[in-house]
């Protein structure tokens, strides 16, 4: 991977096969950034999850919406962002799936897997007044990259408070 | 890869093979359609083998729940086979692992289901 930045932009439809639409565009630039296998995996699980945040939640599934899925790549690490037209939320609202009460729930859940998966995960006011979710993860180290992805990375997820 | 479902039966406990990825969209529906057609049939005790299933979502996740809730509501149980390693990671982070019974050995998955009285 060179040190020049790159930047894909892309305008997904509101519809269910956008999600695997993202996730096989932004596996390909992670594998081609370098990160190995299980970083991969974490990576497009977490654009999955922020996709169908979009199209469920944000977009509220209707189809005259649209997401719109930016990738940055800088020299240190991989920048995903995910913007919907809906009416945007506070992270503080959303409910702990791993409380007790909710463990049972049937969704919720997205939110904290891309918490767990991602080194850095935040939700901001978008520019459609919707919701912009902005994660990234750091790129492998040179040298401390193995094709199972164990290198450099830290696996442990970590539940808000 | 899209998601497969093969039923078979063992005495009153079904074992639903699944590969695939139970994902949004067509992934997740299969499996509510699966466990559905089976409670409609009267059959609640459910071993589901996850041996073929290598990634599941958070639509996934849900499914696989709402699956467990609508079993247990018809006093029956609903247990899983064979996890492979990120799906066992998954509902490890997520302390499903804590809701449902998990095994390694089919034999000792289907012994585990209470039989009916006789």
């Amino acid at each position: 991977m060179g040190s020049d930045a790159k930047h894909l932009e892309v305008t997904l439809e509101t519809q269910v096969e956008s999600v695997n639409l993202a996730e096989e565009m932004c596996l390909r630039m992670a594998e081609a950034a370098g990160f190995g296998e299980d970083d991969c995996y974490r990576i497009g699980m977490s654009v999955r999850e922020g996709v169908i945040n979009a199209f469920h939640y944000g977009n509220q599934e209707r189809p005259e919406k649209k997401i719109y899925l930016a990738v940055d790549l800088t020299p240190d690490r991989m920048i995903i962002h995910v913007l919907d037209e809906g009416t945007g939320f506070k992270l503080s609202d959303v409910p702990d799936p791993l409380a007790e009460e909710n463990l049972l729930s049937t969704s919720g859940r997205g939110i904290f897997l891309m918490r767990a998966f991602m080194d850095e995960f935040d939700v901001v006011p978008g520019k459609t007044g919707g919701a912009e979710i902005v994660m990234s993860k750091k790129l492998p180290t040179p040298g401390s990259s193995s094709p199972n992805g164990e290198g450099g990375q830290s696996s442990a997820p970590h539940q808000e408070a | 890869m899209s998601l497969h479902a093969t039923n078979r039966d063992a005495g009153n406990i079904t074992v639903v093979d699944l590969s695939g990825r139970i994902v949004l969209g067509e992934g997740s529906a299969l499996l509510r359609k699966t466990i559905r057609g089976l409670l409609d049939e009267g059959r609640a005790m459910i071993l589901l083998n996850l041996a073929d299933v290598d990634y599941i979502d958070s639509s996934g996740i849900g499914e696989l729940v709402s699956g467990y809730t609508a079993v247990k509501s018809r006093k029956g149980d609903l247990k899983l086979l064979h996890l492979t390693k990120k799906v066992r990671d998954l509902l490890q982070i997520t302390k499903l692992f804590t809701v449902f019974d998990v095994f390694t050995d089919e034999h000792a998955a289907l012994s585990s289901f209470e039989q009916p009285a006789s």
